[in-house]
């Protein structure tokens, strides 16, 4: 006979059978009986934030960074409403995400009480979908069709909407956990059509400048080993999105770097030139494409993702392929494989001669105006965001989780942190959430509680979400915080300079920032202040060191404010239109 | 821009179809008309909605609806032939002269008169839109009282069938 449980017992129980190890969450009247059921048990650690929004980022972090779904809780009305912000930046890069919001007892659903809001409905067009709880007996097979939502297909948000009297310690019911979920309307698709992926390898044999464009996707899909086995068979050039570092190694010299409006000369260019682009899990995104008219004018476009609605959505494609980046591209690699091997001998040779041809433009481009460009132009006695990250990637042996915030920071370390593995980067790119960088550390070290976590940041963005300093401390979280201090928000600033004539209206507050040291130091935490550009390698190795391992260090690094993130697309143009410095404009 | 009429089956969910109704605002499509009931088998609604849009519009459409959890299955009903009726009524002032030339109308456009008072009648009339319009166009617009109309149903021709 099935157990005889209460609503906020099975909930919890439901959640040990995923395999929950781990809730962020913050307590309020409408989950009183879910948090009493939590702290039954030992199974699941509860982790307290200090304020919702920050909650939905670790769980996001932790998603990100382990690829499980990272599970949220959070009480009625204001909580629910500050998890919304949380749950948009998961939808916007396809994270799988669980929120469990309180409602007021069902009784009341609809009379404006207490706390009341209507969960589901404001939070419609941000979540892959959405359950209310009618009655206690319905939690595990709703728990067990959220995860499964959360983390098959395209990934997505789920909240569950839990009205309190579900949760209610006096009603029993019999629990109930599905083994298999069956719904006959969500069925993603797994396999490629194989017609398609044959048609594909063709034309990819037949195109003479063909380049991989991988994006958030292949992240997602874990396709790192097929990359590179397709890099290497193809000998062709890949470039990621923001959303796709790390899925193949950043270092090795095919890796072109990050694309789009502020990616590298050489792989806007090798994009623009290109005749043949395979988009593996990228979404042809506006900070992608630039002008969708001028986009790849000469490009065949194969494009390949799991959510058919993300085919052809920007930029026409030529050989669409829906299905599970793995699958596909484990099937294109044995079909190129084959391909190869039936090659004539003057083929192979016409083949070989068609890629140094190629390889010989792109490595042209790359020595023009390869990444450090603008770099090498600033001023010596200043320290330079970009040196930032470049001292970080050898305080880190370029082996950390960097996350970060959105601004210049972002850019800075998406450009120069040159990630090998994939879900070391963590950052939000299709919402842009300032605030992202901290919480979002915090979820990746409760996954890897070992390893070194840094997180990028701008004193702007900090400032959005450091009451989690409190947290850290509770949980002894040992972060890196490396702030890269503009006293400005700037990339705000720059566009200002740039299109308006540098009216920089409420972009700057040099008069009002903290002495970051002294706030961290309040909250329990180490501060380091870098003001001189030779104090910088040696506060860093510090921040890293044996002796700080244990500890939350911000390292408060005051840059050049001048500074502006280059290359950057002009407005309008096609890929190859960059703004390489602040006098230099390339146009082709 | 051409019409498209939209078909849906979707689980007879609460919420299902505020988030058919909410996608359309989110992504800026448009709805002409919209009907929506339960099918036979009372688990389905089907919904069927008319907006204006070119083919990859269309297309894109399709798409995002096939996304959503509760919908089964979607199919843009103009891409082959089909049939589509609207219901409509309409209480119209017919006194005097009016009355006889309200019910010739009617008869006319094969509508059935579905109500009678002393100074009113209500008409039912069923059929393509542009039929509907056009009895619109042939009364006095003076003694149209109140309209009501069903939104668009269509189904495919023949063998062209939407079910699970």
């Amino acid at each position: 006979m099935a157990d005889m449980l209460s609503g906020g017992d099975m909930l919890i129980r439901a959640l040990q059978e995923e395999g929950v190890d781990c809730i962020f969450g913050y307590p309020g009247g409408a989950v009183l009986h879910i948090y009493d059921a939590i702290f039954k048990q030992q199974k699941i650690e509860h982790v307290l934030v200090r304020h919702e929004q920050a909650a939905t980022h670790m769980a996001d972090g932790y998603a990100r960074a382990t690829g499980k779904a990272g599970v949220v809780l959070v009480t009625s009305g204001p909580g629910a409403t500050n998890a919304i912000t949380g749950i948009a930046t998961a939808h916007m890069d396809s994270i799988p995400m669980v929120v469990l919001s309180g409602q007021v007892p069902s009784g009341l659903i609809g009379s404006d009480a207490f706390q009341e809001t209507d969960m589901v409905g404001v939070s419609r067009p941000v979540v892959k979908h959405s359950f209310i709880v009618r009655k206690c007996e319905e939690i595990p097979s709703i728990v067990r069709k959220a995860f499964h939502i959360a983390t098959t297909g395209r990934p997505g948000p789920v909240v569950i909407d839990i009205p309190k009297d579900t949760t209610d310690p006096q009603i029993l019911g019999e629990y109930e956990f599905p083994e298999t979920v069956e719904m006959r309307s969500y069925n993603p698709v797994v396999k490629g059509n194989s017609k398609q992926i044959k048609k594909a390898v063709e034309h990819i044999f037949k195109a003479k400048k063909p380049i991989l464009y991988v994006g958030g996707g292949a992240i997602q899909g874990e396709v790192s080993d097929e990359l590179e086995r397709m890099v290497d068979l193809l000998n062709a050039p890949l470039t990621n999105t923001l959303m796709g570092l790390g899925a193949y190694p950043g270092s090795n010299n095919k890796c072109l770097g990050m694309l789009g409006m502020h990616g590298t000369y050489q792989a806007n260019m090798a994009m623009h030139n290109s005749d043949l682009i395979l988009a593996i899990g990228a979404r042809f995104d506006d900070r992608v494409t630039n002008n969708p008219e001028k986009f790849s004018p000469k490009a065949k476009i194969i494009q390949i993702d799991i959510d058919p609605a993300s085919i052809a959505k920007i930029i026409g494609v030529d050989i669409p392929i829906v299905g599970d980046v793995k699958h596909v591209l484990s099937s294109m690699n044995e079909a190129i494989q084959s391909v190869w091997t039936g090659f004539e001998e003057e083929e192979k040779t016409a083949y070989q001669r068609n890629t140094d041809t190629w390889w010989e433009q792109i490595e042209g481009w790359r020595s023009v105006h390869g990444l450090d460009h603008s770099l090498a132009l600033a001023a010596e006695e200043t320290i330079q965001p970009q040196t930032v990250i470049k001292s970080l990637y050898r305080a880190t042996n370029g082996e950390a989780f960097v996350t970060s915030d959105v601004g210049q920071h972002q850019m800075f370390a998406a450009q120069y942190y040159h990630f090998d593995k994939p879900r070391r980067w963590i950052n939000s790119g299709g919402l842009g959430t300032m605030g992202f960088g901290l919480p979002s550390a915090m979820g990746v070290q409760f996954a890897y509680p070992n390893a070194v976590v840094a997180c990028v940041t701008g004193e702007g963005s900090f400032m959005m979400n450091m009451q989690e300093l409190s947290t850290c401390l509770q949980y002894s979280l040992p972060i890196k915080i490396i702030n890269l201090n503009n006293q400005a928000l700037g990339m705000v600033k720059q566009w200002q300079d740039m299109q308006y004539s540098g009216r920089h209206s409420s972009s700057t507050y040099s008069d009002s920032l903290p002495d970051f040291k002294t706030l961290v130091e309040a909250f329990g935490h180490k501060g380091i202040k870098v003001e001189k550009s030779e104090e910088l390698q040696s506060a860093l190795d510090l921040a890293f060191s044996e002796e700080m391992r244990d500890h939350l260090v911000f390292v408060d690094v005051w840059i050049d404010p001048e500074t502006h993130v280059y290359p950057m697309s002009v407005r309008g143009g096609s890929l190859a239109d960059m703004i390489l410095s602040r006098d230099q404009e390339v146009a082709v | 821009m051409t019409r498209r009429i939209i078909a849906v089956l979707l689980e007879n969910e609460a919420g299902a179809l505020s988030r058919v109704v909410g996608l359309f605002a989110q992504r800026n499509y448009n709805i002409e008309s919209l009907s929506v009931a339960p099918t036979e088998d009372q688990t389905l609604s089907r919904l069927t909605l008319t907006t204006y849009g070119d083919q990859s519009h269309s297309e894109q459409i399709v798409k995002q609806l096939n996304k959503l959890v509760e919908v089964v299955k979607v199919v843009d009903l103009c891409e082959a032939d089909h049939v589509e009726r609207e219901l409509m009524l309409i209480k119209v002032r017919a006194v005097g002269e009016s009355r006889q030339e309200i019910k010739r109308t009617t008869d006319v456009f094969r509508g059935q008169i579905v109500d009678v008072s002393g100074e009113t009648y209500t008409v039912q009339l069923v059929g393509p839109g542009e039929k509907l319009d056009a009895f619109l166009k042939a009364i006095d617009k003076t003694a149209i009282i109140e309209v009501a109309r069903s939104g668009v149903l269509g189904m495919g021709r023949g063998e062209r069938v939407l079910t699970l």
